[in-house]
Formats: C-alpha cells, sequence, structure tokens
C-alpha cells in the first residue's frame, strides 16, 4: 500500500527513504530547486526549495516524506522567498547573461524567469572573482558559481576523483580545485566527467561550444523550467 | 512588472486613441501622454529595438508626443508621464540626467539589461579603471597619441557602473539585451491603458 502526502492539495505517493523533493519530482509536482539534482544526494544549500510542512517551512530537498504531510509549495509568500533568494544569488555573483555562453540554457537563469524576476532589486555586489582558463577543454568562470556543489558531488561520487571543493564561508565562500597550482588545468579533470557537465549555471563550460545552439533553440527558450524539470506541462 | 512594489501602472489612466476627439485640437495636444527617453550607459540598441515596432510607431505617436530623446534632440527632460531610462550609471553626467529623469517623469522605466543591471558595461566593474584606460587609450595603438583624454568638460567616470535603481527609485523594469520591439510594444501598450504592464514567458529573457 502505497503512502502519501498532500502538496498544495494534491495527494502525492512516495516510497519510504524518498525526500519531499522525490516524491515531487516522480509525481511531476514541480517544487522550484537549484542545488538539486535528483542524480545526486541532496546538498540543501540554495532554500529555493522550501516549502511549508504541516506550518513548518523545510528544505524540501532534505525533508523526508513522511505518511499524512500537508505541504504548501506554490503559494504567494513561498514564492515572494524564493524570488529574493534568486535576486540575492543574482546580486552576489557577477551575471551578465547576455556576455555568458549558458545564456538560454541556464538554471539560475530559468528559475528567475519562472519566479517573473524583473530585475535583480538588491544592490549589486561586483564581487572580484577569478576565471581559469588554465584547463585545454574546460571553462571555470566562479563569476557564476552558486555554490551548489554540484560539481564537487559529481566529480566526487560518479567520476571518483576529487577535483572542486568549497572553502571558506559564508559570503567568502569559494570553489577552490584540488591540485597544487589551485588551477583546473594541473587536475586530472576530463571533459567527459560528470562534474564537467553538471553545472546549473555557467561557472562549467566546455570550451569551443560557446552559443552553438541559436536563440529560439535554447532549453529554455520557449518552456519554463517547469516543464523540463517535470517533463509536464505549464498550467 | 515591478516586484515588489504594488504601484498602479499610472497615477491616472491615459487617454486611448480616439478619446478627446470632442474637446478643442488644444486641449487634445495636451491629453497626449508626453514619453522621453534616453541612453545613459547602454549601446542605443535598446532604442534600435523600440524603433522596431515599426508601423506600429504611426498609432503610437497618435496617443504619445516626445520630450527629451534621441528622436527630438531636445536636451533637458521636462515634465513628462513616461521616461524610459536605457544603459547603466557609469559616470556624473549619467547620474544628473537620470535625477533629472526622475525628478519629471511620473513613471520611470529601466529598460534593457544595462539599466537593470549595468549588462556589458559592468564587465569592467572587477577591472581597475586605470588600467582599463591604459588599455584602451595608450596600449594597442591607443587613442590621442598615447593620451588618456583628461578634458575638464569630459563626465567623470566612475569607478564601477551601476544599474539605475542602485540611483534613483524605479517603477518598472523591462528586461533584455535588448528587449524585443513586441515587448516594448506591448509595455507601452499596457502602460498607456492603465493595465498592470505584463510580459509573456516568451518575453521576458535576460539576453
Ligand atoms: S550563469 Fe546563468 S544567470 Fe549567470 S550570467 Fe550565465 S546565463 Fe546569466
Ligand atoms: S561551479 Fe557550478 S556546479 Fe560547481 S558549485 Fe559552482 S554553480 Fe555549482
Ligand atoms: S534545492 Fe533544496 S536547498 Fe537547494
Amino acid at each position: 500500500m502505497s503512502k502519501t502526502i498532500t502538496i498544495d492539495g494534491l495527494a502525492v505517493p512516495f516510497q519510504e527513504g524518498q525526500t519531499i523533493m522525490d516524491a515531487a519530482l516522480v509525481s511531476g509536482v514541480y517544487i522550484p530547486h537549484l542545488c538539486h539534482n535528483p542524480e545526486f544526494k541532496p546538498h540543501g544549500s540554495c532554500k529555493l526549495c522550501t516549502v511549508n510542512v504541516n506550518g513548518r517551512n523545510v528544505a524540501s530537498c532534505t525533508m523526508p516524506a513522511v505518511e499524512g504531510q500537508q505541504v504548501l509549495s506554490d503559494i504567494a509568500e513561498l514564492n515572494a522567498d524564493r524570488l529574493a533568494l534568486t535576486q540575492m544569488l543574482f546580486v552576489e555573483g557577477n551575471h551578465l547573461c547576455p556576455a555568458c555562453e549558458k545564456t538560454g540554457n541556464c538554471q539560475l537563469q530559468a528559475v528567475a524567469y519562472y519566479l517573473g524576476m524583473m530585475s535583480p532589486h538588491y544592490n549589486h555586489f561586483y564581487p572580484q572573482r577569478e576565471a581559469d582558463a588554465s584547463h585545454p577543454d574546460v571553462m571555470l568562470d566562479r563569476n557564476r558559481c552558486i555554490y551548489c556543489e554540484l560539481c564537487v558531488r559529481a566529480s566526487r561520487e560518479v567520476d571518483g576523483k576529487n577535483v572542486f571543493g568549497l572553502s571558506g564561508r559564508g559570503i567568502k565562500t569559494l570553489l577552490v580545485v584540488n591540485s597544487a597550482s589551485g588551477l583546473l588545468g594541473d587536475t586530472d579533470l576530463a571533459v567527459t566527467d560528470k562534474a564537467a557537465h553538471v553545472c546549473p549555471t555557467g561557472a562549467i563550460l566546455i570550451k569551443r561550444h560557446g552559443y552553438a545552439v541559436p536563440i529560439g533553440q535554447r532549453v529554455f527558450d520557449h518552456i519554463t523550467i517547469k516543464e523540463v524539470q517535470t517533463g509536464g506541462s505549464d498550467e | 512588472m515591478s516586484e515588489n512594489s504594488d504601484r498602479s501602472p499610472l497615477p491616472n489612466p491615459l487617454p486611448q486613441a480616439g478619446e478627446g476627439a470632442a474637446v478643442s485640437p488644444a486641449c487634445d495636444a495636451l491629453k497626449k501622454t508626453r514619453i522621453a527617453t534616453c541612453s545613459l550607459a547602454g549601446c542605443f540598441g535598446c532604442h534600435m529595438s523600440f524603433l522596431d515596432i515599426d508601423e506600429r510607431l504611426f498609432g503610437l505617436i497618435e496617443l504619445v508626443e516626445f520630450d527629451r530623446s534621441p528622436l527630438t534632440d531636445i536636451k533637458h527632460c521636462g515634465p513628462c508621464d513616461i521616461g524610459l531610462v536605457e544603459g547603466g550609471v557609469c559616470n556624473a553626467e549619467n547620474v544628473h540626467v537620470l535625477k533629472e529623469f526622475r525628478k519629471n517623469c511620473k513613471v520611470l522605466v529601466a529598460i534593457g539589461a544595462c539599466a537593470i543591471n549595468g549588462g556589458v558595461p559592468a564587465m569592467r566593474n572587477n577591472i581597475d579603471l586605470w588600467d582599463c584606460f591604459q588599455e584602451v587609450y595608450c596600449y594597442e595603438g591607443g587613442l590621442e597619441c598615447g593620451q588618456i583624454p583628461n578634458d575638464p568638460e569630459l563626465p567623470l567616470p566612475f569607478d564601477k557602473v551601476h544599474p539605475i535603481y542602485e540611483v534613483v527609485k524605479v517603477d518598472y523594469f523591462l528586461p533584455g539585451c535588448p528587449p524585443s520591439g513586441d515587448a516594448i510594444w506591448n509595455f507601452l501598450t499596457d502602460l498607456l491603458s492603465g493595465r498592470e504592464p505584463k510580459l509573456d514567458y516568451e518575453m521576458l529573457h535576460f539576453d
């Protein structure tokens, strides 16, 4: 007998051990998320997936589903929080989309579109962050990193390497590369590694593929991230 | 359109085409919506996109008249209903123009990526201004016989380029690099008819 939780009034079945996010994704219910990727263990850092469970706000990507939970997700208050978090991600880095090869295929940008972000709202930090072009096939541009650790997880869990890591805390957090020189070119990262392809933003790019897909045919040109990530249709 | 704000589109609904037909021509002219436009640290691409509304310009001109704008060459912005500002703020003159727009326009609109987050000009924000100038004017066959222009008439450049909302209050944002002619048309017709402007998913883009 399958157990169920309720998300925005909809009965959603789950299996023991699944999180609220897992159950939602299987049922085609979209909960905005950035640091979560169903192929990897949850990280719980971006908080975009915050839902209200029985009156308390929790990260749905880390919260185990429990029989009878009443979950609120697509409500004005939570979407306003998600918009604010997304705007903070934009001003905390340097996101100049017209000059970014990921534009049109970027999950951060797509979430911003989904939430109707018309401006970043907050004052920009314009932080000083380093780009690293030392690798022959992979470009690392920290200006666009949102510290989701997907590259870190992919390198460790899938590639069996340990190329990336986060160092520092809070606003001083930095994506570091595991080589004596600190340069990507001096690691054993291969262009075929999962870690080179998992970044939701334009922080890790494969060289010589820039702007390969014309405007109008990119992932999020016509369909929302909700449709892309749930395989469903919007509304 | 203006997230985190609950403003109504315009203080008073603006006249529709044909409205005021019974009043004298002088009154009719007064009722036209007055629009000012300018480009600060931008490339005039948003203005070019504005012209991309093509023959709809004829319909628009029935409803609006232009104050300061590259289309009129009026040098200072007077009292207006709508101000469209392209480009970010990269020097002291930009701030003066922007403040003049804010003072005179009932509704101020940030149009395009540069007005909204600094855009491509903001790519210099992490380069020392002096290094920037040297690269442009002194190295690699620079201009002015290797001198950095320093005429007192030239506006004082800032060390960073900022979006306009970091300097004045902005009522509406119209993103895109540039926003398409259709997006601009939809936005303006919403605003002119007193509706809260809203962009379709495919018209909202940051690039
Ligand atoms: S990573 Fe995404 S949001 Fe950032 S500049 Fe690139 S396209 Fe824009
Ligand atoms: S580089 Fe990309 S995948 Fe890695 S932490 Fe930054 S945003 Fe995430
Ligand atoms: S998706 Fe859950 S915290 Fe990022």
